[in-house]
């Protein structure tokens, strides 16, 4: 196996327990499958290629002011069911608006215009593989040298049936049908990458008709029928992209001239700025490239992860380092939306309902910024300063986050409306060490109970040195309200975040003393 | 034969691969303008002034059309024309149309939109029922109220009394698809309207009075809807109606979507209700007398409110026979979105009401509620009626039966006098089989059992708790307003034997068209493929209903069949004529037709016929019979039958956070003799999980302004993949509907859609397990709303 790649994150690492049946996350190992070596084949070849272009990239001097100018009308190259297409599109041009509107292409559905239905969901492949994303929130820039594959590209090119198009009509997977492109879409990456864990695949696609059932039944009748020959894209030879910085050096220089630019990564958040509040974005830069920022270290005491990483990344290191966070993970927005948000994006955007910066602050991360030059690291707490206010500068940027490789005792809780993509209403994070029946050290962190993620300190204080019994936890309980003024909103009202809150503190007592805390985990 | 068989929807393969056209597919001329309404950010008031400027000059506009622009009528109301399609000056909710931007495309439209400077003279805004029952505003004079027997005096009796309430929330449709409609100018004035409706002669019809056309010179054709249930049976018309003023206006084609969010804060949902019962009832839990008072917020205008009013009224009793009852029902009048049709259309919210109050009994009595239930049951019917429970397949003949005259409906002459029970509106209820139902159900979901494991297991647990509860369905078929229940059909042969089939009901994937094309086949008894399923069109079948009511298949199936049956008779005819024998023994089987001894394919005889001058296209007409009934009494009869399910869910609740997840849901469904088992599970797994996620996940939360705060899949949480049951069992019932419906089989939409209240029940039976109170759970049971409930157990 190649060691390192500048194209993926470091992330597929020994696994020394699969003859047990997996979790979830280890199904993001996507190198662990028999296709890895033909893939890994691939990649190598695409490497030295890619490797050349950088260089190549490398060799030039682009001054900032040559890619400060509006970023309208950029030339973006990328196969659209197998063929090669060259668009000259604006900036924020979305995939979907321009497959529908300008290729005739109207089998992918616009269902939400934001990233919550899958009815957009497309195939898009890259050097690590296929992702299903929603096409309603990708900007065409993000696919440069990619290869997308639409619900018309699905079907073989004499209009021969993908199995997983003939399951859903065996099964009765469709009724209305609007959702199915989309489903179909999930389903083939899904497919195509060997998972069998269908409600996490398909938790970004919503059914209004069926109830879902006769869906996961189609999924689960093909599970072992082969890839169609058809979907072996391979991707179109790398073109230069002078909008898109290729490494986080010259990223950082351009932002430090450009400080009122928006930086897009997996746009799953400025997405909805362009097709919801309609806004213009005049000057933009794309992070998509930036393959040093999307890096994930795994060293011996702790784990670095480049502000670039996607939360899928995210979601396959965690696994085998913090469970639940991993778990907590699985739950964040929904396949396509991971396979296209960063860790980067979830901090630095500073909402306080983003579900990393908890349980990061749990974990006592650091955050690193970097401006120009200059970098500095801070306590990713101290990051968030007031809603809506980050301790950034302008033209900063995130860089990464360092967290302990180890925390035994890091439960995560998020409290949603759904379980499956929904926002969380309370995500609460605990990290406390007992030492002979003794507390020693506390990290709590709450997201949805402030105007910020932050950390419950006098509940920490409260439990601090106290025995690891339920009279302490109930006394430190009390102490939720001291830490959080929680807000009432279409979530949640404010007393159930609080109420929420205390019993979080009683179920991490309970979980650690072995007791059944999960409806998760319950069967019938 | 190819009614009963489980065949796909008819445009499976076209959904899977992409290839079905909805609306927005539809290829358009090049010059077609794209349409945006501008919206009030205020929920009541006056606009005192508004400057249009921006918006005029914004890229890309092509024109901007006021209320005073308007060449006709500025009315989309299907009801009482209480519903401008632009403002005239008094804003009634926050999302209302003021405006009509028409643009270059889409997204121009959607900006230009936002441009507008607006000034009002706000008011205050009557957003809730205790705002709404202050101020006296509703709908009708006053409430309507049906009696039966003496309510008072048998509560006054009754050994013991149970008072309560329940709040249930409304609910948004979530069609995947969101509203749409092109509109095609044509010569001489004409207009082609495309839409996404469920309603197209009522399409048809408020175009041609908003154009002052007659309705011959406007033709509304929809081939299918991404999504309709209910949602699409009214307020597709503003969209249409926007499309046809603004291509009159333009003279260029125009199109029209709503983006999510502007559907969800410019369309209605279904109707929020507060239930509140007060029964009397003896030590065994039989009902005495029950009166129950439904309150619902209609929001702006009347739309289709009173019938669902009334349907929640006519459901009030669902299973059960109430000796003596008063219902009472307020209408209210409020400044938010004008609630409208939804799956069930009231029905869900009256079957709630007695579900709870059954349940609440049940508490009372410390009684499995399901012995309750079976308590109050109405009367089985007799074993010697035609309702022989799972015949296996539909009994062949049964609908030539009703041609011959030999049938026996059950009732009829031939029959014992069974006692039968009549509803509190005075119907008789003939066709009861919930009895046997849920016996059956009860013994394939192991429910003592697991009820009585339940019980163990919760009392080890702490934390979590499990709950398990049992809910019928009885639920009325036929519009209630009568003349509605009416139907047409053209079809036609070609010589080459292919059929071409049409009818007035619509495709929104309930699979209609499927079930139909099986009955025109088997009229004639060819494989299904040779039946070409063709796009709803008003230029074809006029005067159509909407696809409604559940009734899409009894109505279209009986008028194709109808229309079928007429070309058929006619070939006949022409083939005995030919060979000199009787018309009788001209049979149609397997693709064939024997002619005496003779054989031909069925294309052989369309050629002879067309060769001898035989029409071969015919219209079909159907009307449900025997239905008659006064809303403002409450009197009579208006259900043709009635359709049941029954189901079992079993959930586990965390009492410390009220997370909750539906771990095994059974049911056994009444499809009667199903016209397509496979289209009619998927009817009834889709509707019990739509029927769920009312009831738990789904909120709606309007802010004091009156702003929908939850108006887009972010923040409204409809059932994900993951949210249906674990186990998820279901079963058809399968015995042959005794009304005379098409190949007897029975209504399936709606329904089901009601068995998610066994859930909802679930939940507070696992409440219960916390403590000794009545958990009051009100729906939707969010997480918040269960561990509020947890509380209420405890305290």
């Amino acid at each position: 196996m190649p060691t390192a790649s500048p194209f993926r994150p470091n992330i597929a690492r020994e696994s020394t327990n699969h003859l047990k049946p997996r979790p979830i996350w280890q199904h993001y190992h996507r190198f662990n499958r028999a296709k890895g070596l033909q893939i890994w084949l691939l990649v190598g070849f695409l490497h030295l290629l890619w490797g050349r272009c950088l260089r190549r990239i490398d060799s030039r001097h682009i001054p900032p002011h040559s890619v400060r100018r509006r970023v309208y009308n950029m030339n973006v190259t990328f196969l659209l069911n197998g063929e090669t297409v060259e668009v000259e599109a604006e900036a924020t041009r979305t995939l979907l608006d321009w497959l529908r509107e300008d290729r005739g292409l109207c089998g992918t559905k616009e269902g939400c215009n934001e990233g919550d239905c899958g009815a957009c969901t497309v195939m898009v492949t890259d050097t690590d593989g296929a992702n299903a994303l929603n096409a309603c929130i990708l900007f065409l820039p993000q696919l440069h040298d990619k290869a997308v594959r639409t619900i018309e590209g699905i079907s073989g090119p004499d209009g021969e049936l993908h199995p997983v198009q003939t399951a859903m009509i065996e099964h009765h997977g469709s009724q209305c049908g609007f959702c199915t492109p989309g489903f179909v879409a999930s389903m083939a990456v899904g497919h195509l990458t060997g998972r069998k864990d269908h409600d996490d695949v398909l938790a970004g696609n919503l059914c209004r008709c069926t109830g879902y059932a006769p869906i996961v039944r189609a999924a689960k009748a093909v599970e072992d029928t082969p890839t169609p020959p058809w979907l072996n894209d391979s991707l179109p030879q790398t073109t230069a992209q002078p909008y898109a910085p290729e490494t986080l050096d010259e990223l950082a220089t351009w932002y430090a001239a450009n400080p009122d630019a928006t930086l897009i990564a997996g746009a799953t958040d400025v997405g909805l700025w362009v097709t919801k509040q309609l806004r213009d974005l005049p000057n933009v830069a794309f992070l998509n490239r930036c393959t040093d920022l999307r890096k994930i270290d795994v060293n011996k005491d702790t784990i670095h992860i480049g502000a670039g990483a996607t939360m899928t990344d995210v979601l396959g290191v965690m696994g085998e380092n913090h469970p639940s966070y991993a778990e907590l993970i699985r739950r964040y927005g929904s396949e396509q939306v991971r396979n296209a948000a960063t860790i980067g994006g979830n901090i630095a955007n500073g909402s306080p309902i983003g579900d990393n910066p908890p349980a990061l602050i749990a974990l006592g991360a650091t955050l690193h910024l970097r401006h120009g030059d200059k970098t500095r690291d801070l306590p990713l707490e101290d990051f968030f300063i007031d809603y809506g206010k980050q301790d950034r500068a302008p033209g900063e940027l995130v860089t990464g986050v360092t967290l302990p490789r180890t925390a035994a005792a890091l439960r995560c809780y998020k409290i949603s409306k759904r379980f499956d993509q929904d926002i969380s209403a309370v995500c609460g994070c605990f990290n406390i060490t007992v030492e002979n029946e003794q507390v020693t050290t506390a990290r709590i962190a709450f997201g949805g109970m402030a105007g910020t993620p932050k950390r419950a300190r006098a509940v920490e204080d409260a439990l601090i040195d106290q025995p690891w019994t339920t009279d302490t936890i109930s006394q430190a309980a009390e102490k939720f309200a001291d830490d959080y003024a929680p807000m009432s909103d279409m979530r949640a009202s404010a007393a159930y975040r609080l109420t929420t809150a205390e019993n979080l503190l009683r179920r991490y007592f309970a979980e650690l003393n072995g007791q059944e805390t999960s409806v998760l985990e319950v069967t019938a | 034969m190819s009614v009963a068989k489980p065949l796909p929807h008819d445009a499976a393969r076209l959904h899977v691969t992409g290839a079905a056209r909805y609306v927005d597919d539809i290829p358009t001329p090049a010059n077609t303008l794209h349409l945006s309404f501008g919206v009030s950010d205020i929920a009541r008031g006056i606009v005192t002034a508004m400057n249009l400027e921006k918006v005029k000059s914004a890229p890309g506009v092509s024109a901007v059309i006021t209320a005073e622009d308007l060449p006709c009528a500025n009315d989309v109301s299907p009801s009482i024309h209480d519903e401008p399609l632009l403002c005239t000056g008094d804003i009634h909710y926050l999302g209302q149309p003021i405006f009509l931007v028409v643009a270059d495309t889409h997204l121009n439209a959607r900006k230009a939109a936002r441009l507008a400077e607006m000034n009002y003279d706000k008011g205050t805004p009557i957003l809730t029922i205790e705002d709404a029952l202050a101020a006296d505003s509703r709908f009708e004079d006053g409430p309507r109220i049906w009696t039966k027997g003496d309510v008072d005096q048998a509560m006054a009796e009754a050994p013991h009394r149970v008072q309560g309430e329940i709040n249930m929330g409304g609910q948004e449709h979530f069609y995947l698809e969101g509203q749409a409609a092109l509109s095609l100018p044509q010569e001489g004035g004409d207009m082609i309207v495309h839409s996404s409706t469920q309603h197209p002669t009522e399409i048809q019809h408020k175009v041609a009075e908003a154009l002052g056309l007659p309705m011959h010179a406007v033709r509304c054709e929809v081939r299918r809807m991404g999504g309709g249930f209910g949602g699409k049976e009214s307020q597709g018309n503003a969209l249409a109606v926007a499309c046809a003023v603004a291509a009159r206006a333009t003279g260029q084609p125009c199109k029209m979507r709503y983006d999510r969010d502007d559907d969800m804060m410019i369309t209605g949902k279904r109707h929020d209700f507060r239930i509140t019962y007060d029964v009397g009832f003896d030590s065994k839990g039989r009902l005495l007398g029950v009166d129950f008072t439904q309150i619902t917020r209609c929001g702006w205008a009347m739309d289709l409110s009173l019938p669902v009013a009334d349907r929640a009224m006519l459901h009030a009793d669902n299973a059960y026979h109430l000796p003596a009852a008063r219902i009472t029902s307020h209408r209210l009048k409020t400044n938010t979105q004008s609630a409208t049709a939804f799956r069930g259309f009231g029905g869900p919210q009256g079957v709630l009401g007695i579900e709870r109050l059954m349940d609440h009994i049940a508490a009372e009595l410390d009684q499995d509620p399901i012995v309750i239930r079976q308590r109050n049951y109405y009367a089985a019917i007799d074993k010697g009626g035609l309702s022989a429970p799972r015949a296996s397949r539909p009994p062949e003949g049964i609908f030539e039966q009703k041609k011959a005259g030999t049938g026996q409906r059950y009732g009829g002459a031939y029959s014992p006098k069974p006692a039968v029970h009549t509803t509190p509106y005075g119907m008789e209820v003939k066709d009861f089989i919930l009895n046997e139902m849920t016996e059956a159900l009860l013994e394939t979901s192991d429910y003592q059992q697991r009820r009585a494991a339940i019980a163990d297991w919760n009392a080890g647990q702490s934390i979590l708790k499990k709950g398990i509860a049992f809910s019928p369905v009885k639920f009325g078929i036929s519009f209630t307003l009568s003349h509605l229940n009416q139907a047409g059909a053209l079809v036609h042969v070609y010589q080459d034997g292919s059929v071409h089939m049409n009818h007035g009901g619509t495709e929104m994937g309930q699979g209609l068209f499927q079930k139909v094309a099986q009955v025109a086949a088997h009229r004639f008894d060819i494989d299904v493929s040779h039946v070409k399923i063709t796009a709803t069109d008003t230029g074809k079948v006029p005067n159509t209903s909407a696809t409604a009511a559940s009734s899409g298949s009894d109505l279209n199936g009986m008028a194709v069949a109808n229309a079928c049956d007429i070309i058929r008779d006619r070939i006949a005819e022409c083939l005995a004529e030919l060979h000199q024998t009787k018309t009788e023994d001209v049979r149609f089987q397997d693709g064939h037709v024997h002619i005496g001894g003779e054989k031909i394919t069925f294309a052989e005889a369309a050629m002879t016929a067309y060769q001898n001058r035989v029409g071969l296209s015919a219209t079909g007409f159907y009307k449900t019979p025997g239905l008659a009934w006064d809303r403002i009494k409450g009197e009579g009869t208006p259900f043709f039958y009635f359709a049941q399910g029954a189901a079992v869910t079993e959930v586990v609740i965390d009492t410390l956070t009220g997370e909750n997840r539906t771990l095994r849901t059974d049911i056994l469904h009444d499809a009667g003799a199903s016209l397509n088992p496979a289209l009619d599970i998927g009817q009834i797994e889709g509707g019990y999980v739509q029927g769920a996620g009312w009831l738990t996940t789904e909120e709606l939360v309007w802010d004091g302004a009156g702003r929908l705060r939850t108006h887009a899949p972010s923040t409204y949480k409809i059932p994900a993949c993951s949210d249906r049951p674990d186990i998820f069992n279901v079963a058809l019932w399968d015995a042959p509907n005794p009304a005379q419906t098409i190949y007897r089989s029975k209504a399936v939409g709606e329904p089901p859609f009601m068995l998610g209240i066994s859930a909802f029940l679930a939940l507070s039976h696992a409440v219960s397990a916390c403590g000794p109170h009545y958990p009051d759970l009100q729906a939707p049971a969010t997480a918040e709303e269960v561990l509020n409930a947890v509380r209420r157990a405890t305290r």
